[in-house]
């Protein structure tokens, strides 16, 4: 999130799309009712079912599953069309004045650089034009042919309101009437906040979706004010934290990123990060990348890490592929190129596409290692459950020990929510049995292999026998020790740069923050970003002040937000060119004449004059950006991709089936159905439901008695066409596989006329499998394709092709 | 341990103009010594509180643990119930229909015990001795590393990576665990590591 | 936001309950004297029109009572269990509704459970002294010890509420949470809902709130919300903030207007205290042999009474004919 939940009742529009606050938020999507009820604000919904977030709508509008970049084209269109541009926001505040490379072009679906073979661009022409004095060029009149607004309103012209509904199935007198509520939010004084989740992820375009919406809040003004911002709502409890913290196969803590093979060395690997400014007085924050890598290796390799041996740099693995993800090595275990896996607090074999493959590498591995609280189908794979899990026990070879864990009751430490807010937890409970607390686990793990490799030595030791593990208890490093290490210490005394004479820091003492990092060696910090969250003045997470001046939502006092305790991201564009906030009834900061100041804290250097320094600190260019240069795999701009399976031609690109850049692996191609399908007619969607959490409630009773048997929703007019009776046994197939279920009938579901075209959707409930006190089902990804986005290879789980018919119910054995 | 119990501070910005039910003051009267079987015992009493986060979604509700038996005294602790912290800014003390039956998943039936082993070919699940198990992984994982560790590429950059092992973490855990498991897996070398933001 | 209620104490002293024997206002098939000072009114309000059918509630209230409900099947519908049951108090209720004048559709939830009649069709009911009381804050509360098991409180209960368990052979239904509510906190279930639709505070503070919805509802186009307070049953201590208060039936079957059974009424106005009841005595005769010896027994010369005093009036559990209900302006439907 840019922003927070409790920022959330200060918005004028919540725009709910790529989600379903109500079901899988409730008590955050509770700001909502709050801003409805006290400010009058309105609450749109855009999704291919009628559900619980849209059953307290103001506007809702049906949409097909995967075609959102079209409708948010289409809304930026309108936008522009109708003049619902915040204009001095935008001029001052986006790329749109800057010049893009002659020879960028786009056509029919592909912009300049395609390489159908590779399935991947040459991206040498999505760059700005670089002037003389090394600063983008840019055109404030924003007549330039090739500025970036001119691209954008080119880019988007296509996506009318016809071609909308021609491709979303939004009826245009529905798209039109959320267009109005919309465009009304491009007002300085009006805010829209875009609350979205896996409805947008997990499409092999997701990240693609993600950015439609926020170009969307950039040119209406909305992003870094209270009350607006692009909210991702987020999932597990800590989905944020590991994300922050790097545990992701390309990254390191706090977003810096693991070298490539085209980096033997640090130097190398700097020269690509210099984040030099692209326009005059910029901030360029990232330009402090080489204080956070250094100190980042003094904590993870303490005196091992020196100036000499490049603060060892050779100890981080080089990546020869963008990313060893998890759809990777899925197919490399069913090549049998993997013999060893961990599943830590993570079940696999339900939460990744195409279960038959799963299942199969799994079978391939010689050792599985599961630390789990609870029981998991990936832990028992190998068991057979007939129907639901039919295997052979004895010709399965793999290796499988499984490990008690402590769960959130019986542990302590920091998790960080949606909003970046880190919030330190105390246990209330006595672990089960043996289990043990996972920091516990791994600490055994490395302590028995660094000792192996003392002993023996072995492949290249060094960063298993030098990796700082000083803890008082090396058996169990706590929860106190390892937040110290995140946020980081001074290793000697530091001096002022400037003064010599001057000390700034001393050696041992807790940094105040990530502004006094250095990259010599004399600092060291876990996660830059964490820093200040366990400072001198103690543990800042377990703060538990809940006023609130000003009535803001920010609740400054309250545990510690990354960075630096800021509630809202960019917030320095919340204010007009002269600093003065855009809309004064919603202050958030503003420039005193001197130094910003405020409710929260601001996002820019504090006495950055208002007119010199732009807000988009982290950029090279001090804005946000419409158009994103080089850095996505397939566009500068978002493009209607169909998904994989679709049950219509692409219509702005007919040839082009799905993403055109996605990894696609030779095996999976031959198991997707073929675009418009007649053996696969339907497009069917997955989803989670709101009394279960993704597969672990299974094994709690309450809420499988909430929501107790495993079912599909349909509509009246395809239970009528099918024959399927509510609460009749249904069997759903698809290329992949096939499940039974009940069948929910319902008005809130209902067929779209896509291209002219009847589509019918088919909605799949997420939660069953083979363990648990649930009854017994089949999880969705039985039939699930194994394809993720271009960019960060999420799955497809939301947009694919099946079958449906009317059935006994499944042969009980 | 920070117990202290803050006070709540919360503005009254009710739009209706209502600060808040005078329930506690009812016009009960003086509490008088139970007056009845009538009533259930309210059974929180004589409790101990923990503050914690609920485990399921980023909205991070805070919750309160109540227990019997005392962890900070080195008591066993024995859950009783979990209800949302009205002190907390974002939820209020609400709790969603899994929330507000976190009890229920902190003791269900199906919560592991003891380190279980599957050997080859077997449909069984056995007991197995901590150390015994971490002494098998510790010894397959120095055993595939040492086999398959890959220290230079082709063209004799050194690249240091461990490609046939992989590991998932647990987006449910706390930093700090992260943190640590960060460590662990990362100096060994392997690049198969992600956690559930990949989904 | 209406204001949170602060978290419980844990402290024995706190958790002495604020009222009890003494204060209660009626109690089943007995004499009682009413105090002479009445508690403040207590309510919960339910507002619909903020209710995401997330189900918290329910599993709130499984939860904090310690009810074991059975997991049960899928029927094709959101609703489950399909019915409320002796394990579960508290049941959303989901309906499709397409609105006739907009041609749109709305899911409508609701919450249903007891709801705390300031006339308790259940209590006038009772044979069984002491098997069901209300205290003069409104709660209504079933005393299980003295339950006899006789299912007269269903029939008496205009809103079909109470179910009788098969293992102890007693009625249970929501008690509004008496034991959170005598040490100063709301019901569980209110203090779950995520989006505040379930509030809890004195009557008067519920109407308030509730006149604060309704202003917003009908900014948004909802000309008939309203508050639903039904008179016929004297008002409830659980009260519904309705989107289309003129139709309340939409609801999943909400009685448009409730009132206790006339066979009730009309019962008791012969037997006085006496101690046997009857009416629909069918449904519950099949447990007549657990029912403890005593002055309680209901024999089926009592039924037979029963029948004959209630000759030429409607069935017991169609609602009388149409009367205005609900708070003043909002009209019932006409049925």
């Amino acid at each position: 999130m840019t922003n927070s939940w409790t920022d959330i009742k200060n918005t004028d529009l919540v725009i709910i799309m790529g989600g379903n606050a109500a079901e899988a938020h409730p008590c955050g999507f509770k700001w909502v009712t709050e801003a409805k009820a006290n400010r009058g604000a309105k609450l749109i919904v855009v999704d291919p079912r009628y559900n619980r977030s849209a059953s307290v709508a103001d506007y809702y509008a049906p949409i097909r599953q995967g075609s959102d970049i079209a409708f948010l084209m289409g809304l930026i269109n309108w936008c522009i069309q109708n003049d619902k541009v915040q204009w001095a926001y935008t001029k001052a505040f986006t790329n749109a004045s800057f010049l893009v490379k002659e020879g960028f072009e786009y056509h029919e679906g592909l912009f300049t650089g395609y390489d159908e073979e590779k399935r991947d661009y040459n991206r040498d022409t999505w760059e700005y034009e670089i002037g003389p004095d090394g600063y983008a060029v840019v055109d404030d009149t924003l007549t330039h042919p090739r500025c970036v607004w001119n691209l954008l309103k080119q880019h988007v012209s296509i996506y009318t309101p016809e071609l909308v509904e021609r491709i979303c199935g939004t009826p245009k007198d529905k798209f039109l009437h959320i267009a109005e509520m919309v465009g009304e939010c491009s007002s300085p004084t009006k805010t829209m906040t875009s609350m979205y989740a896996l409805g947008w992820t997990q499409h092999s375009k997701g990240a693609q979706n993600i950015r439609g919406m926020a170009m969307l809040q950039l040119i209406l003004g909305n992003i870094g004010v209270r009350g607006g911002g692009m909210n991702a709502l987020r999932g597990h409890s800590n989905i944020q934290g590991l994300t922050d913290l790097g545990l992701l196969s390309n990254m390191l803590p706090g977003y810096l990123n693991l070298p490539v093979d085209k980096e033997p060395d640090f130097a190398t690997y700097m020269s690509t990060r210099g984040f030099k400014p692209l326009r005059p007085n910029q901030m360029s924050y990232w330009q402090n990348y080489r204080k956070f890598f250094v100190s980042f290796m003094k904590s993870m390799y303490g005196d091992a890490a020196t100036a000499e041996n490049d603060w060892a740099y050779h100890y981080l693995p080089k990546l020869d592929v963008p990313n060893y993800d998890i759809l990777r090595m899925f197919e490399r275990m069913k090549k049998g190129e993997i013999n060893l896996y961990f599943c830590q607090g993570f079940n696999p074999l339900q939460a990744f596409p195409n279960r038959a493959k799963l299942s199969e590498g799994l079978s391939k591995l010689k050792l599985l290692v599961v630390m789990d609280p609870l029981q998991t189908e990936t832990a028992r794979f190998w068991e057979d459950h007939g129907v639901y899990n039919k295997t052979d026990p004895s010709s399965i070879q793999t290796e499988v020990i499984q490990l008690p864990t402590t769960c959130f009751a019986e542990d302590e430490g920091s998790l960080v929510n949606s909003g970046r807010w880190l919030q330190w937890h105390w246990p209330g409970g006595s672990p089960p049995g043996e289990a043990r607390t996972d920091t516990w686990i791994m600490a055994q793990i490395h302590l028995r292999l660094k000792a192996l490799y003392a002993r023996d030595g072995g492949a290249f030791p060094d960063p298993i026998v030098n990796l700082n593990w000083s803890y008082k208890d090396p058996d169990e490093p706590t929860p106190e020790e390892l937040a110290r290490e995140m946020n980081g210490s001074a290793l000697v005394d530091v001096f002022d740069p400037n003064d010599p004479t001057k000390k700034i820091l001393e050696a041992g003492k807790q940094l105040p923050g990530f502004g006094v990092l250095r990259d010599d060696g004399t600092t060291a910090s876990g996660c830059w970003i964490f820093s200040g969250c366990w400072t001198e003045a103690g543990n800042m997470m377990a703060r538990r002040d809940n006023s609130d001046p000003g009535d803001t939502g920010a609740y400054l006092k309250w545990s510690f937000a990354w960075p630096a305790n800021r509630r809202i991201i960019y917030n320095r564009a919340s204010c007009d060119l002269e600093g003065k906030p855009w809309d004064p009834s919603r202050k958030l900061i503003e420039w005193d004449g001197a130094k910003w100041t405020g409710y929260d804290v601001p996002d820019i250097a504090p006495t950055a004059k208002p007119g010199d320094v732009g807000p988009f600190i982290m950029n090279a260019e001090g804005s946000g950006r419409l158009f994103v240069r080089k850095m996505m795999r397939d566009g500068p701009f978002p493009v209607h991709y169909e998904p994989f399976e679709s049950p219509v031609a692409n219509v702005i690109a007919p040839k082009i089936v799905g993403n055109p850049v996605s990894r696609v692996f030779k095996d999976d191609w031959k198991q997707f159905a073929q675009t418009a399908s007649p053996d696969f007619p339907y497009a069917a969607t997955t989803y989670r439901l709101t009394e279960h959490f993704h597969y672990w409630t299974k094994n709690n009773h309450v809420n499988s008695v909430l929501q107790p048997e495993q079912f599909v929703e349909i509509s009246e007019e395809l239970a009528r066409d099918k024959g399927i009776a509510l609460g009749g046994w249904v069997r759903v197939w698809s290329m992949r596989g096939s499940l039974f279920a009940k069948a929910v009938v319902t008005k809130r579901i209902k067929p779209m006329t896509i291209d002219g075209k009847i589509v019918h959707v088919v909605g799949i409930p997420i939660h069953w499998g083979f363990v648990g006190a649930a009854r017994k089902g089949f999880p969705a990804n039985v039939l699930t394709p194994f394809v993720g986005d271009a960019n960060i290879e999420t799955p497809e789980f939301k947009a694919f092709l099946v079958n449906i018919e009317a059935s006994a119910g499944p042969a009980v054995s | 341990m920070n117990m202290e119990l803050s006070r709540r501070s919360f503005l009254k910005t009710s739009g209706a103009g209502i600060a808040g039910t005078t329930l506690g003051a009812f016009g009960f009267g003086e509490a008088e010594a139970a007056v009845a079987a009538f009533i259930k015992p309210f059974h929180l009493a004589n409790t101990t509180e923990a503050r914690n986060t609920c485990t399921y979604c980023s909205v991070a509700c805070g919750i309160i643990i109540f227990s019997k038996g005392d962890l900070r005294k080195g008591e066993k602790a024995d859950i009783v119930h979990i209800e949302g912290d009205a002190d907390h800014p974002t939820n209020r003390g609400t709790l969603c229909p899994k929330g507000a039956a976190l009890r229920d998943i902190v003791k269900s039936e199906t919560r592991l015990t003891q380190p279980m082993v599957r050997k080859p070919g077997s449909d069984r699940f056995e007991p197995i001795s901590w150390d015994a198990a971490l002494d098998k992984i510790a010894h397959a994982m120095k055993h595939d590393r040492d086999a398959n560790f890959v220290a230079t590429n082709k063209d004799g950059v050194t690249v240091n990576r461990w490609l046939t092992a992989g590991f998932l973490a647990a987006s449910a855990t706390t930093n700090e665990t992260a943190f640590a498991t960060y460590k662990v897996v990362r100096s060994t070398g392997m690049l198969g590591f992600d956690n559930q933001a990949r989904v | 936001m209406f204001p949170p209620i602060p978290n419980p104490s844990v402290s024995p002293e706190a958790a002495k309950p604020r009222f009890g024997e003494k204060d209660i206002l009626r109690r089943s098939a007995s004499e009682v004297t009413p105090p002479a000072e009445r508690l403040t009114e207590v309510a919960k309000l339910i507002d619909v029109s903020k209710c995401i059918g997330c189900k918290a509630c329910q599993s709130a209230c499984l939860e904090w009572n310690n009810l074991h409900e059975e997991i049960g099947f899928n029927h094709g519908v959101y609703t489950n269990p399909m019915d409320l049951t002796p394990d579960t108090f508290t049941l959303m209720r989901f309906t499709e509704w397409v609105n006739p004048e907009t041609d749109n559709l709305e899911w409508l939830i609701r919450k249903d459970g007891c709801m705390h009649c300031e006339d308790p069709g259940c209590l006038k009911a009772c044979p069984s002294p002491g098997a069901i009381v209300q205290y003069s804050n409104g709660i209504v509360d079933f005393q299980h010890e003295n339950c006899i098991g006789c299912g007269y409180c269903i029939k008496g209960c205009p809103f079909n509420i109470p179910r009788i368990s098969k293992v102890d052979h007693t009625a249970y239904k929501c008690t509004l949470c008496s034991d959170r509510v005598a040490v100063g906190q709301g019901p569980a279930c209110q203090k779950a809902c995520p989006t505040q639709a379930i509030v809890f505070g004195t009557k008067q503070e519920m109407k308030d709130w509730a006149d604060f919805r309704i202003k917003d509802l009908k900014s948004r186009g909802f000309e008939n919300a309203g508050l639903y307070d039904p008179q016929g049953v004297g008002g409830t201590h659980v009260m519904y903030v309705l989107h289309h208060a003129d139709q309340p039936s939409i609801y999943a079957n909400l009685p448009d207007n409730p009132r206790i059974s006339p066979i009730v009424d009309a019962w008791k106005g012969v037997t006085k205290y006496v101690g046997l009841a009857a009416m629909g005595f069918a449904a519950a005769a099949g447990l007549l042999h657990y029912v403890v010896a005593g002055p309680n027994r209901v024999t089926a010369e009592d039924e037979e009474n029963a029948q004959k005093l209630t000759e030429g009036k409607g069935p017991p559990s169609a609602p009388p004919p149409a009367s205005p209900s609900g708070p003043a302006g909002h009209e019932g439907r006409a049925t």
